[in-house]
């Protein structure tokens, strides 16, 4: 009889266990991607995603972007401005949808920048210098090299470590969750998992606003 | 109590014992597929099919206790260790990535969990089916005794 009662008993340990570490876990999930359907977390972030804005965010713009397009360029700013004007309560995550032929070549100069620490600075030279090298009648991806040196690069270095295959296969990675996100166009941004559905300045602002007054309602 | 009495009572603990980590790893590898949401590889697979019967089979096992059921469990112990110890070889690269059989789907060695450079998931598998195993060939011992 006991036997049994000991038996029993471990069934309901386990199972009030499993159910238990379940909540736990989707409970912790949900506060870090609160937004996110649990099994499309990772397709939104990567962990080689670069970020930028405090962990504690509660509204997550993901952004998929290209770093030779002008949208994304003219969108920078905009989205730096959103991110100043609630400090704390936002963060950018950018993934890569290098559209434009020869894009991720500029991609690998990013991801190699990343390894000295200067990623953003980089972006914004590369944003700023674009009209130089990203013309559409006549791209000169050389030309961005002049501009580099603005971020505070070691050149040598970038032209090594912009090689590393890893990077290309995060490019992969990214192109994949583009495509199963529907990201056609860049930049395509999604605010806590939402997408943008109509795309403009004034549209981003208040989907990013909703998710903003939804998460920080008190 | 007397001494035979004593004797089934440590066997039936040491089976109580193997049911217990036999349910626990079950439970674990449904919770890192299921809510975690890896999706397992296909040794992961076969290691699955060796250790889910193991809970149902052992728990027959204990009402009463089945004297025979260390023959019953321990082929499939061993057949799970077994597939374990490749995936774990493949997946600490000692055999090369280009032999293993998975090369659809879910990488066999793609590590997801990775606790001190040591604790992987085909590790804690590798570790359960050990001492399932230790537990049974000790209580097959005791039995024929």
């Amino acid at each position: 009889m006991k036997k049994y009662v000991i038996f029993g008993f471990s069934c309901l340990v386990l199972i009030v266990g499993f159910v238990f570490a379940t909540s736990y876990y989707k409970g912790q999930q949900a506060k870090k991607f609160g937004f996110l359907a649990q099994e499309n977390a990772s397709i939104f972030i990567r962990d080689h995603s670069p970020m930028l804005g405090s962990d504690d965010a509660r509204v997550y713009i993901v952004e998929f972007m290209d770093p030779a397009c002008e949208t994304c360029a003219a969108f920078s700013p905009f989205v730096k401005q959103m991110m100043a004007a609630n400090p704390g309560k936002i963060k950018l995550v950018l993934r890569y949808a290098p559209f434009h032929d020869g894009a991720d070549y500029f991609v690998k100069i990013l991801e190699a920048a990343k390894k000295q620490g200067k990623y953003w600075e980089t972006l914004d030279v590369m944003y700023k210098s674009q009209p130089y090298w990203a013309s559409h009648h006549n791209p000169q991806p050389q030309k961005i090299w002049q501009f580099l040196p603005m971020a505070g690069l070691d050149l040598e270095r970038i032209k090594q470590d912009m090689n590393d295959p890893a990077i290309a296969k995060l490019i992969e990675q990214d192109l994949a969750d583009a495509k199963t996100l529907q990201v056609q166009k860049t930049p395509g941004f999604f605010a806590n998992g939402k997408p943008l559905q109509n795309f403009g300045y004034q549209q981003l602002q208040e989907l990013v606003y909703s998710e903003l007054s939804a998460n920080y309602s008190n | 109590m007397s001494q035979t009495d004593r004797m089934a009572t440590t066997n039936w603990t040491i089976l109580f014992l193997c049911w217990l980590l036999a349910s626990i790893s079950t439970l674990g590898s449904l919770f890192f597929s299921q809510v975690v949401g890896f999706a397992p590889c296909v040794l992961c697979w076969y290691q699955r099919i060796f250790l889910f019967p193991l809970v149902i089979l052992l728990a027959v096992g204990l009402f009463p206790l089945d004297k025979n059921i260390v023959k019953y469990a321990l082929p499939l112990a061993i057949a799970g260790w077994l597939t374990a110890l490749y995936h774990n070889l493949l997946y600490s690269g000692i055999i090369p990535e280009s032999i293993q059989p998975c090369s659809k789907g879910v990488s066999c060695t793609e590590k997801y969990i990775d606790l001190f450079d040591f604790i992987t998931i085909p590790m804690l598998s590798l570790l359960a089916f050990s001492t399932i195993i230790a537990l049974l060939i000790l209580l097959k011992r005791r039995i024929t005794q």
